[in-house]
């Protein structure tokens, strides 16, 4: 049991009053900006990330990660009370959150969404405890070629899981990569798709990229369908919260579902909006109620939140382990911690023990403190709901504006902020998914460091990608996913599958 | 969703159907994968004297990129499934613009006023305009948010942000 006594050590690491206080900031910050429209896990934790430079990494990844905590957790009150899903992943939780409310019953329905948040993150971070440093173990043995199998399946899976055009997911992830290109090459020190511009030497930053994309697109979508916030009040009292917790026990089948499936899809990076979506559809599919889900199902609330947190959680596996994140919010922490001076990676558990078992002893803690916080004050953050959106909007945009310049002191990515924001309102519109180029600027220079260096290796032989079973299998596993799309045409032509009632609507992340 | 809410909304005459934008957003996205292209042969897409040229990985890049755009671009203009929805209606359209201008002109003030100043305004602005608040409500409000990031960033953080080529509040002596 060396985990479980690195697990104390970095519960000892994190238990001072600076960190429990963080905490609590983190909580709050998180929720409110879960709550908030505009501001979601990623950008939020992009915007705040240049407060933390100033701090050590461990007490900095603690309030960044209770940042991504609360918005998970956030996301849940405005699907509920408002029928307005706050995060993408939290729509699902629309469909039995928002009848629930309706019939006065808002108080449960939120219950069992903290309490379920609380399960699957739970289950999730248990999971990571035992499973990461086996991870981080095996991929010590990886060379370049390994890593960038590992990469080049990461990629592929977006296309082979996400639902739409497949073409507008690898458009997504090239442009990723070739905004990633821009500046100066690491290897050779050239200077890339700068066109002699000398503000353009310095790249463009994945951080400005998610505060445009995703703050900025955020308010134009908001802006067009003229929010009109009317929401349903709650009241949480000790007896609703004592009730509902006497009832939930008797859905723990749902909840391991849920909770296996949310693991899956936050390891492999499917994201949590996927895993909501198909744990919602199998709860449907497989519970007795059923037929009644979508009129205020306690269950429909279990399944979607319980997914979305453990996969929420599930995708900090792979960023520590391995230094690829498993969505956007995950990229963002992975951004940090190069910032802090840290190499995630496979080394970490090796090299830095304190921060990374303090970061997950801070998993644990910080979700207890997250329930206990959003079962406190979750009046407080509906009112804040009711604050009009023409206050909301100007003042989220001079956040993000802050957040863009305090990247890099620079101006210029303001503008930047500004146009990815166009991109992000564009491409959201035309169903675009948004995480295939945020991974892959974060990942463009270290992905193809590994490809180069996997080359330099075989001295340009692609074959080096099947050089032995273990880089063989990921680099095959990748292409599988990467044709999947027209693997499962040709298989449906040969044999029509039964009709799917549910995947129809399950968007892309 | 928001195709839902394009149907809701139909009183107002639509500007651009989906599969136009889509169209036009492929050929942006073509001409970008062709410059990826061209600048990575321009850098060396070969084998350099000592492994890979600088545009080596960019090249395939740039093909991925032309080629997925080109799959857009037909399934966008001549396939049977394109997607005929409005992509904005005028009254959308008008909404988001309404937000975008004043957004584009608030970071150009950035550059004069600096962040604090140029963003009290642009709140108090934005609520007197879209809003319809009256203007001590909007110019108080600008200037306790302002105060509140003032304090956050200068104070507590230590973290500056920008004052502007003109400095106006360069008497606090931050």
């Amino acid at each position: 049991m060396e985990e479980l006594s690195a697990l104390m050590q970095g519960f000892a690491v994190v238990l001072t009053p600076m960190n429990i206080g963080l905490m609590f900031v983190g909580i709050i910050l998180g929720v409110l900006i879960g709550v908030l429209p505009g501001l979601g896990g990623a950008n939020g934790v992009a915007i705040l990330l240049p407060l933390t430079f100033t701090m050590t990494p461990t007490s900095a990844i603690v309030m960044l990660s209770c940042i991504y905590w609360g918005a998970l957790f956030g996301g849940a009150i405005t699907s509920i009370l408002f029928n307005i899903p706050g995060e993408p992943w939290s729509v699902a939780t629309t469909f039995d959150g928002y009848p629930m409310a309706q019939k006065g019953k808002a108080g449960q329905a939120l219950t069992a969404a903290f309490t379920s948040s609380f399960v699957g993150a739970f289950v999730a971070v248990v999971m990571i405890t035992f499973l990461a440093p086996l991870v981080a173990k095996f991929a010590l043995k990886f060379g370049a070629p390994e890593f960038f199998a590992v990469y080049l399946l990461t990629f592929c899976s977006f296309v082979g899981m996400g639902k739409g055009s497949p073409f507008k997911i690898l458009v997504s992830m090239t442009l990723g990569f070739a905004l990633a290109a821009v500046g100066m090459d690491t290897v050779t020190g050239q200077l890339r798709l700068t066109f002699g511009q000398t503000e353009l030497m310095r790249g463009f930053d994945f951080l400005i990229a998610v505060i445009g994309l995703f703050g900025i697109g955020e308010i134009l979508t908001s802006m067009e369908e003229g929010l009109q916030f009317s929401g349903k009040s709650a009241r949480i009292n000790a007896k609703v919260v004592w009730e509902t917790w006497k009832e939930l026990p008797k859905y723990w089948v749902t909840s391991v579902r849920s909770s296996l499936v949310g693991i899956w899809m936050g390891i492999t990076p499917g994201g949590a909006t996927p895993a909501s979506f198909m744990s919602y559809g199998l709860a449907k599919k497989m519970s007795k109620r059923g037929a009644k889900f979508g009129t205020g199902e306690i269950e429909g609330v279990i399944a979607p939140e319980t997914a979305a947190h453990a996969a929420g959680t599930s995708a900090l596996l792979p960023m520590l382990a391995l230094g690829i994140p498993g969505s956007p919010t995950a990229a963002v922490l992975l951004g940090g911690l190069l910032i802090w001076g840290l190499q995630p990676g496979p080394l970490l558990f090796v090299e830095q023990k304190d921060f990374v078992w303090g970061l997950i002893a801070s998993m644990y803690l910080g979700n207890l403190v997250g329930l206990i916080v959003v079962l406190s004050t979750v009046p407080l953050f509906a009112s804040i709901l009711r604050i009009p959106f023409s206050i909301i909007a100007p003042v989220i945009i001079v956040i993000c504006a802050i957040g863009a310049y305090t990247v890099h002191s620079a101006m210029l990515d303001i503008w930047f902020m500004l146009g990815f924001g166009i991109v992000g309102y564009v491409f959201k519109k035309l169903n675009y998914p948004l995480a295939p180029l945020v991974l892959a600027l974060v990942l463009g220079d270290k992905a193809e460091d590994s490809f180069r260096q996997a080359m330099l290796v075989s001295q340009g032989d692609l074959m080096i990608m099947w050089a032995n079973p273990l880089v063989g299998s990921i680099t095959t596993l990748g292409l599988l996913m990467l044709f999947w799309p027209l693997i499962s045409k040709v298989l449906s032509v040969i044999r029509p599958p039964k009709p799917k009632e549910f995947s129809e609507e399950q968007p892309v992340d | 969703m928001s195709d839902q809410h394009a149907s809701e909304s139909a009183g107002s005459p639509v500007v651009v159907n989906n599969n136009t934008v889509d169209a036009v957003v492929a050929v942006i996205l073509f001409v970008i994968g062709v410059v990826v292209i061209f600048e990575a042969r321009r850098l060396g897409a070969g084998w350099a004297d000592d492994g890979p040229g600088a545009g080596y990985f960019p090249f395939y890049i740039g093909i991925i990129l032309c080629i997925s755009s080109l799959g857009i671009f037909y399934q966008s203009t001549a396939s049977k499934a394109r997607d005929t929805d409005a992509f904005v209606d005028r009254e959308q359209l008008g909404r988001v613009v309404s937000v975008l201008v004043p957004a584009a002109v608030y970071i150009l003030g950035i550059k004069f006023l600096g962040i604090y100043v140029a963003s009290a305004i642009y709140i108090a602005l934005f609520m007197i305009v879209l809003g319809k608040y009256s203007y001590v409500k909007s110019v108080l409000l600008a200037i306790i948010v302002n105060t509140v990031f003032f304090m956050m960033f200068e104070v507590w953080f230590k973290v500056p942000l920008f004052k502007g080529t003109l400095e106006p509040l360069g008497f606090l002596g931050y």
